[in-house]
Formats: structure tokens, C-alpha cells, sequence
């Protein structure tokens, strides 16, 4: 695609940011093993230098499929992603010492497993911007993703717990050593659905028929939708004892109907709605258990995880207990990269890997860390807001607003201000499915930048790509009031 | 729709705000109190980074280190095994330590105020400071004799303490408890072993990790017949002094009678007072205590140390392991009144007197020291990880019970105890042993308790030892000439004769 004379695409911006986020990696593996072998090995720089090639890569094929895509999305991620990867490789180190063995190999390991994932997260990046060159044309399989969401959601709920069940939340699909989140991957086709249904039903639906103290609130009939999904979501709470993912989910179809519909009765149902649920199901569970057990359970560790009760129980607060004690040790300063003792945390690899992390690069590090998360699901908003089209803005802000999310539900349960539940910290977590579906998400968020940020005189977007609706509409005058 | 989009984008900061304001408290205002949380096992791990200080008596050995591959880097080890473990105590990963690996933990640990400077100095050689050592002043050869022949007694009993002081410092040379323990188990890495390895101990029914020489109190039966010749001895009576005996007592007041152990033993109605201590005539103490009063008795028993709560063996700067009091009991009618029966029962050591192996040591040691009875310690020596001495114990007086014109007369009585009575079997060549048996009666049906109590002088005239020796419940008979055997052994094992 011609770059049109006299505009920034940001390409170079992108490529100078991603360059310091690759120097700051190696640096990371440099401290790494000068903690853990007291000396710097020769050989340092390589996954730094592994994960540069494919960010290059990736970056590469931006520039020819989305030359207008933001620039500052690739670089945050593949800072957090090799960080991700650093850590883990960290792990193993610190293992393979223990052991007396060897430093395992770059594609050893979980370090190297995760470098492997993001090697096909950014295949899969990649191709997703060379396929779809107009988000528009997803809304035509809108109704086949809602479908596919569904049924992903459903997969774990419906398995038996031995092919479902890790850490008590059925989140799971396990085949042998293999194991996917069906979750992860359903989030981006859940969006994509309730994105292309708001835009359609968003006239009805924002129709106010009762005023209640200055608010306007939706007749009862079109509460359909929203207790459906509502419905759902306490299904998922129950079923796969996660509250994380429910309040995901639920989320998800509040903010995109709000954000369609401009109406704050829909996020006030919402939130009514499912606080509501939640404290009922925590009713429930002090009264009658049965599927209600587990959530009562999180819960009551919530509310004190230093009591020796909730502590030594099985299944307990203890994980909580050491991933807290893991940040307090850490302090502000952490005790550097490599430094601490992250193996006294459970499943410091996944859902604690923050924790880990956090023992080593302290609170300004894991500040750092979390402003590099806002960016990602600032310019996602961002994006949302250049984007002519409501279906482009609904995917968009739908997409950074789940991001923002899952990162809230996952380090507040870490940290203790909301109960734990099984989440994976978006491109941090070891875990191939993760991974991938960040990145698809990523991807996605850069095809609709790049709409976004297109200058006009560019041509739409819709050009190169394939979709059916004539561009001429979006193009020439609007054909949607935006407000501003 | 940008409108909510930029609402939604305002959400998500205020989410985000509370992340960072809950990870300021967790890792800020929290962050010292988790640091340092019993949860936390990166204290421990930094516990065990650098070598714990060594516990040695003598130049043995009895609690060490051994380099680990574990993640906790050093295994504490105890050598001396069950025969030191009343003493060494043990340092478990989890829960609190016991014995000198408590009392003096701080230094072991090298936490301690005097390691303060070598500290500072291998913060700038780059070292680890590792933590001070203990040097103790057991005799490890008085020490395993007194357990050998504890847990060999000739009269089959199944528990039993002894204690070895050297009188003129106070010095404890021997300090053994029967059954013991291994502690090596309790101080297993693997803690869930470890707490399996309690349980078991806890859970016998012999109680083993009981520290029968400082915590149990028995009645001290004749034993008690010192204190009450130390009282009359200050009330004007001479060794020579006629004191009315007979076969056969019953105090005023009523109470079944008081008889003497054997009816060879002072017969006649008048014996002198040594004699009465020699043969052990219990009609003779018994109206002797009568004689003297209650509040007399009771005072001369807290003169030689009974009733004080408060005294540690360790160092002598206040740490160490607890002793148990020793009592005289009310010996009072409900009214108020003396109970005169029970007055003639504990001036023999029965009815509520209740005394620890330490303080019938502690009784010997300050006859054989002229009276003055100096405060136990088993802390010899503190030394700097580079072994540079860093505390001796300088030796105090605890209190003096009696002066030493007192106390010769008691040694001369009580040389004639080993000489001519009941104490026979403390003999040992070479040294003039003096002491006194005791056999107490306890609960109903039950077996004897033995005891000795003793001292021996050398050659040259110096009190060498003190010792007290327990048996509890001996079955066959001769517990108190049980005791006095082994109490003669150990003495003469802590005068650097024999052992063995």
C-alpha cells in the first residue's frame, strides 16, 4: 500500500520503540544471569535477539498490510511479552542449578516453550492482518462467532472436572500434555458478536421508555439480551468456578451495549445486575454449598487469607498468601532480576507469574509493567475513537476494554483486592492459548488503528480489502452522527 | 458513541488506579510486615544461608552444621545425640527452638548485639557472618557416664535425672534426663518429618522430651534431713546435740505414726544428730522438725533455694533454661494453725516437699563450697564465628544458705553418711565423698523414688563436685543405694578420674 506524501504513518516510531523494548529484554536476561551464575554468560543476548527477529518480522508485515496501525502497540507488548519470556527462562535457570544440570537450551524448557508460543502467536498475528485487510468483513461471520464463542465457553463448563478442572476452575481443555483455554480464544469471538449485533439493535435498545430519578431505563422487554448473557455469565460463575470469568464476560457485553446504546441505565442494570448475582451466589454458598461451595470458598480466603484456617486448609489462601508475601519481600525496589525466590510461590509460571515478577522488580517495576498495560488499552480506545464505523468502534473498544479487564481481575485477585480467580496475566503467563489469542486481539486492534489513523485522502481501508458494503458510503459523507 | 468510549477509557484508569494503589499497600505499607511473616519461607531459607554457631563442651561437638543441597543450605546436626539433647536442645526449621539452641539463639544465630562487629567487618570483607559458637561447661565424660549408668541403673527403673555442679563456680559438669530423645529428626528439613517425628515423641506415654533434671519436682524424701540439720545446726544444736529418736513417732495432732526404715536404725530414744543423719532416723527428723516449727523449716528450705521461680541455668546474663521451683507446701491446718502431723511428715521429705534433681545439687554444692552456693551455668564460653572469646563466665553467688562453720559441720555429718550409713556405695578411692540418700515414698502402690545427693573432695582438699541423682519408681528395691552408686561414679568422672 502507497504511504500518501506529507503523512506520518509512525513505522520508524515503531521500529526505534521496539528496538529499546528488545534492549531493555536483554538487559533483563543479562541481570537475570548475573544473579543467578554470578557471572554474565557469552550467550546472553539470544532469545532477546530470537524475539527481536520475530517483532521484526511482525513489524514487517504492518508495514505492508496496515501502514497506518499504531505504533506504540507492538513495541508495549513485545516488551511484555519478552519480559514474560525472561522470567520463565529465569525459572529454569534457577531449576536447572538446583539441579546441577546444564543451562538448558533456548527452546528448552518453559522459557523456551513460551518463546516457541510466541513464535506462533505471531504467525498467527500475522496472518490475520494479511486475511482480514477491513474489520469490517468480520461482521459477516458474526453470527457463526457468536456460535463459536458459545460453544467455547460452554466446553470446559460441560467436560468432567478431570479433563477441565485446574486449580479448581473448570477453564480447561486437557489432551494429555496439551491444554487449551477455550476461554481466551472466545473473548475475541464473543466481541466480535455482540459488536455486530449492538449495531443493529442499538436503535431499539437505546428507545427509553420510563424515566427513573433522571436516568432513562429500557423497556422490559428489550432486557432480553443483556439477562441472557447475564444468565450466562452466572452460569459460567457456578459451572466453572470462576468468578473472573463471568465478571469477564459480563463486562465485555455491558460496556459494548453501553458504549452502543450512550445509555448509563444499561451499566447501572449491569452492575446491579451482577454484584447482585454475585453476592447471591455467595448467599447460596454459605447455605446450601453444592455448586456454590467453590465461590464461597475464594471468597471467605478473600476476606482473610493470613487466618491459619482459611491458611492451611487444602485449597486454601496459601498460593494467595505466598504471592502477596512474594510482593511484600520485593518491596519497592524488588530484590532484582533473578534476586528473589519466586519458587516459593505456586504457579509463579501462570496465574502468579506477576507475583514472581513482582519479587524481583519491586512496586516501581511492576508500576512500570502496569502503565505498559494501560498504554496498550489506552490506544485501543484510542483507536475506537478514530474508527468511522460503530462496528469498528464497538470491536475496538470492546477488545482494549476486555484487555484492560482480564489485567484488573487477574492482579487484583493476585494482590488481594478482589477474590482469585484463574485467570492468565495477558502476554506474561506461560501458556501457548493466552498468548495466541492476545496477539489475535493485538492484531485486530491494529487492523482497526490502522482504519483509524488512515489519513482520507489514503483511501479507505475497505479498498484493498474485500468488503461488500460500498466504501463510497463511509467515505464520502457520513453516514453515522458521531458525536464527538 | 465516543462519548462512552472515553467514559470506558475512564473506567479502566480508575481500575487501574486501584491496582496501583493496592500494590503500594501490599509491597509498601505491608512490605515488612510480609517480609518477615511466619508464612514466609524466604526467612527461613536466609536463616539457614549462612552456618548456625556450633554448641561444644570440652572440644566435642554436640550440635553442628552439614553443607546441603536443600534449599535451606545447612543441616543442624546433634551428635551427642538423646545423651545432650536435654541440654542442646534442638532447632526444628518451623516452630520455636529448645534448650541452648533457644537460650541462646540470638548468638547461635549471630543476630546477637555482641556480634555486632563481626558483622560490620564481613560487610566489608564480603563474607557471610556466620553465628557465634557456645562453648558449654558439661564434662562430656561426667556427662555420658551419668547417662550410661542412668540408663543402666541396677534397680530397673525407667526414668531418671542427675546433675553434676562443680561447687566452687557453679559450673554444671553433668546434666542428664532418662528417657531422652534424639533431636536429630526434629531438626529435619522436611518439615512435615519433622512434626511426625514430634507427635511420636510427644505422644509417649514416657514423656521423653520432658526435662527431668530442671521441670519435674518429686518428693525429696531423707534427702530433705540437710536442710533440716542445716536449721538446727543454726538453732544452737551441735553435731554431738542429743536429739529424741525412737522406733516409733506420732506427731501431736494425730496422723498415722512415723516409723524408721529399718529397725537396726537408731533404735534407742536419744541419738546424737550426726548419728540421726547417717542411719537416716526418721523419727528423730521428724520430731526435730516438730522442735524447730513450721515457719522455721520453711524458712531454712527457701535459704538453700527452694521456692525461687525465677532461676535459668545458661549464662549467666539471664539466659537459659528455666528451672522449676521447689516447695516446702503450706504445712498448714485449714485454720491457719501449724498442721503438726504434716510438719513431722516434710521435716522427712514427704507430705507436700517437692524438690528438683538441680536443687538437691544445688544443696550439696553449697555444703561442699563452704556455704555458699554459687549460681549454675552451663555457658562456659561464647566465641565469635573466628572463635574469639567473647563472654567467660565469671562466677556469682547465688545465695548463702548457712555459714561455714554450718557448712563443715553439715560436710563432716554427711562424709559420715558415706563413711558409716546409708550412703556407702558413693564411695570412691582416692576422694572423701560426702551425702545423703534419700528414698521417698509417692503414690499409693507405687515404687520408691531414689535419691543421692553429694559431694566429693580431692586429694588436695578442693570440692571437685556436687551431684544429685534421681530415680524414679525403682522396682528392686536399694533405690537410694542405686543413686548413691551412680552419683559416686559421676562425681569421680567430673574429677577427670575414670568415666566409665
Amino acid at each position: 500500500m502507497p504511504r500518501v506524501p506529507g503523512t506520518k504513518t509512525g513505522r520508524n516510531a515503531e521500529l526505534g520503540l521496539l528496538a529499546l523494548a528488545m534492549i531493555l529484554v536483554a538487559a533483563y536476561g543479562a541481570t537475570v544471569e548475573a544473579n543467578q551464575f554470578d557471572k554474565i554468560t557469552p550467550t546472553f543476548w539470544v532469545p532477546a535477539a530470537l524475539l527481536s527477529v520475530l517483532f521484526v518480522a511482525l513489524h514487517l508485515v504492518v508495514r505492508f498490510t496496515a501502514l497506518y496501525a499504531d505504533p506504540v502497540l507492538i513495541p508495549t507488548v513485545a516488551l511484555i511479552n519478552g519480559l514474560g519470556v525472561g522470567f520463565l527462562r529465569r525459572l529454569d535457570l534457577a531449576k536447572s542449578i538446583a539441579a546441577k544440570q546444564p543451562e538448558p537450551g533456548v527452546f528448552a524448557g518453559v522459557g523456551g516453550r513460551q518463546l516457541a508460543w510466541t513464535l506462533v502467536a505471531l504467525v498467527l498475528a500475522a496472518v490475520l492482518l494479511l486475511v482480514v485487510r477491513d474489520h469490517k468483513t468480520v461482521s459477516r461471520y458474526a453470527y457463526t462467532l457468536g456460535l463459536v464463542g458459545i460453544v467455547l465457553v460452554m466446553i470446559p463448563a460441560v467436560l468432567p472436572g478431570s479433563l477441565s478442572e485446574v486449580n479448581g476452575a473448570k477453564l480447561w481443555i486437557k489432551m494429555g500434555a496439551f491444554s487449551i483455554q477455550p476461554g481466551e480464544f472466545a473473548k475475541l469471538a464473543l466481541v466480535s458478536f455482540f459488536a455486530y449485533y449492538l449495531v443493529r439493535k442499538r436503535e431499539v435498545l437505546s428507545l427509553a421508555s420510563r424515566r427513573v430519578l433522571g436516568i432513562d431505563f429500557p423497556r422490559g422487554r428489550d432486557l432480553g439480551p443483556v439477562i441472557t448473557v447475564w444468565l450466562l455469565s452466572l452460569l459460567v460463575l457456578v459451572f466453572e468456578k470462576d468468578l473472573g470469568t463471568a465478571l469477564l464476560y459480563f463486562g465485555l457485553f455491558v460496556v459494548t451495549l453501553y458504549v452502543a446504546t450512550e445509555r448509563v441505565s444499561w451499566l447501572i442494570i449491569g452492575l446491579v445486575m451482577f454484584f447482585g448475582g454475585v453476592y447471591l451466589a455467595y448467599l447460596l454458598g454459605a447455605s446450601i454449598g453444592g455448586p456454590f461451595a467453590n465461590f464461597y470458598d475464594r471468597a471467605t480466603v478473600w476476606l482473610d487469607p493470613f487466618a491459619s484456617a482459611n491458611y492451611n486448609r487444602l485449597g486454601g489462601s496459601y498460593q494467595l498468601v505466598q504471592g502477596l508475601l512474594g510482593l511484600g519481600t520485593g518491596g519497592l525496589f524488588g530484590t532484582g532480576p533473578g534476586a528473589g525466590s519466586p519458587g516459593f510461590v505456586p504457579e509463579v509460571r501462570n496465574d502468579f507469574i506477576f507475583a514472581g515478577m513482582g519479587e524481583e522488580i519491586g512496586l516501581f517495576g511492576l508500576s512500570a509493567l502496569l502503565v505498559c498495560y494501560l498504554l496498550i488499552v489506552e490506544r485501543g480506545l484510542r483507536a475506537a475513537l478514530g474508527v468511522r464505523d460503530s462496528f469498528g468502534k464497538l470491536v475496538a473498544g470492546g477488545l482494549a476494554f476486555t484487555l484492560g479487564l482480564q489485567v484488573f481481575v487477574i492482579l487484583g485477585g493476585i494482590t488481594g483486592l478482589i477474590p482469585l480467580t484463574g485467570q492468565t496475566t495477558p502476554f506474561l503467563s506461560s501458556g501457548g492459548s493466552s498468548l495466541m489469542a492476545n496477539w489475535l486481539l493485538i492484531a485486530m486492534l491494529l487492523r482497526i488503528s490502522d482504519a483509524s489513523r488512515r489519513p482520507a485522502t489514503a483511501g479507505p481501508a475497505a479498498q484493498s480489502g474485500g468488503s461488500k458494503q460500498p466504501p463510497v458510503q463511509l467515505h464520502g459523507a457520513m453516514t453515522e452522527v458521531i458525536k464527538p | 458513541m465516543n462519548a462512552p468510549l472515553r467514559k470506558a477509557g475512564v473506567v479502566i484508569l480508575v481500575l487501574f488506579g486501584l491496582l496501583f494503589a493496592n500494590l503500594n499497600w501490599v509491597q509498601g505499607y505491608k512490605a515488612d510486615a510480609y517480609r518477615t511473616s511466619d508464612y514466609n519461607g524466604r526467612v527461613r531459607v536466609a536463616e539457614y544461608e549462612v552456618p548456625r554457631g556450633v554448641i561444644e563442651a570440652a572440644g566435642v561437638p554436640l550440635a553442628r552444621n552439614k553443607l546441603t543441597d536443600d534449599t535451606l543450605k545447612y543441616l543442624r546436626q546433634y551428635p551427642g545425640g538423646q545423651v545432650y539433647a536435654p541440654i542442646v536442645g534442638y532447632k526444628p526449621v518451623n516452630i520455636a527452638e529448645v534448650g541452648i539452641e533457644r537460650s541462646e539463639n540470638e548468638f547461635l544465630s549471630g543476630a546477637s548485639d555482641k556480634l555486632f562487629a563481626d558483622r560490620v567487618s564481613a560487610m566489608f570483607t564480603g563474607d557471610k557472618a556466620g553465628g557465634g559458637n557456645v562453648v558449654l561447661s558439661i564434662k562430656p565424660k561426667a556427662q555420658e557416664t551419668a547417662w550410661k549408668q542412668l540408663t543402666n541403673n541396677e534397680g530397673n527403673a525407667k526414668k531418671g535425672s542427675a546433675v553434676a555442679i562443680d561447687p566452687r563456680t557453679g559450673a554444671i559438669q553433668a546434666l542428664a534426663s532418662f528417657p531422652s530423645y534424639d533431636p536429630n529428626p526434629l531438626a529435619n528439613h522436611d518439615t512435615k518429618a519433622a512434626a511426625a517425628a514430634y507427635e511420636k515423641l510427644n505422644a509417649d506415654k514416657d514423656k521423653p522430651l520432658l526435662n527431668r533434671a530442671l521441670s519435674e519436682t518429686y518428693p525429696p524424701g531423707s534427702t530433705f534431713k540437710v536442710i533440716i540439720s542445716a536449721a538446727a545446726l543454726q538453732n544452737g544444736y551441735k553435731q554431738s546435740t542429743d536429739i529424741p529418736a525412737g522406733s516409733s513417732y506420732t506427731a501431736p495432732g494425730s496422723g498415722s505414726p512415723i516409723r524408721n526404715s529399718g529397725d537396726q536404725s537408731c533404735p534407742g530414744e536419744q541419738v546424737t544428730l550426726k548419728e540421726a543423719l547417717t542411719d537416716s532416723c526418721n523419727t528423730g527428723y521428724a520430731r526435730l522438725g516438730v522442735e524447730l516449727g513450721g515457719e522455721k523449716v520453711k524458712k531454712a528450705a527457701q535459704d538453700w533455694g527452694f521456692e525461687q521461680t525465677d532461676l535459668t541455668v545458661g549464662d549467666l546474663e539471664g539466659s537459659g533454661l528455666p528451672v522449676a521451683a521447689s516447695h516446702t507446701g503450706e504445712i498448714k491446718n485449714p485454720d491457719g494453725s501449724i498442721d503438726q502431723a504434716g510438719l513431722a511428715q516434710s521435716s522427712i521429705g514427704q507430705k507436700d516437699v517437692r524438690m528438683t534433681t538441680m536443687q538437691g545439687a544445688l544443696i550439696a554444692a553449697a555444703v561442699a563450697n563452704g556455704g555458699k552456693q554459687m549460681r549454675p551455668y552451663l555457658v562456659q564460653q561464647l566465641l565469635s564465628p573466628d572463635r574469639r572469646p567473647i563472654y567467660n563466665a565469671s562466677p556469682q553467688t547465688l545465695r548463702t544458705p548457712v555459714n561455714s562453720q554450718v557448712a563443715g559441720d553439715l560436710r563432716e555429718m554427711m562424709v559420715s553418711v558415706v563413711e558409716n550409713g546409708t550412703g556407702k556405695r558413693a564411695k570412691i578411692s582416692g576422694f572423701e565423698v560426702g551425702g545423703k540418700t534419700g528414698t521417698a515414698q509417692n503414690a499409693t502402690g507405687a515404687d520408691n523414688h531414689g535419691w543421692f545427693i553429694g559431694f566429693a573432695y580431692n586429694d588436695k582438699g578442693e570440692a571437685v563436685s556436687a551431684v544429685c541423682v534421681m530415680l524414679e519408681n525403682v522396682p528392686d528395691g536399694g533405690a537410694s543405694a542405686e543413686a548413691a552408686r551412680i552419683s559416686g561414679l559421676i562425681m569421680k568422672a567430673a574429677a577427670g578420674q575414670g568415666g566409665d
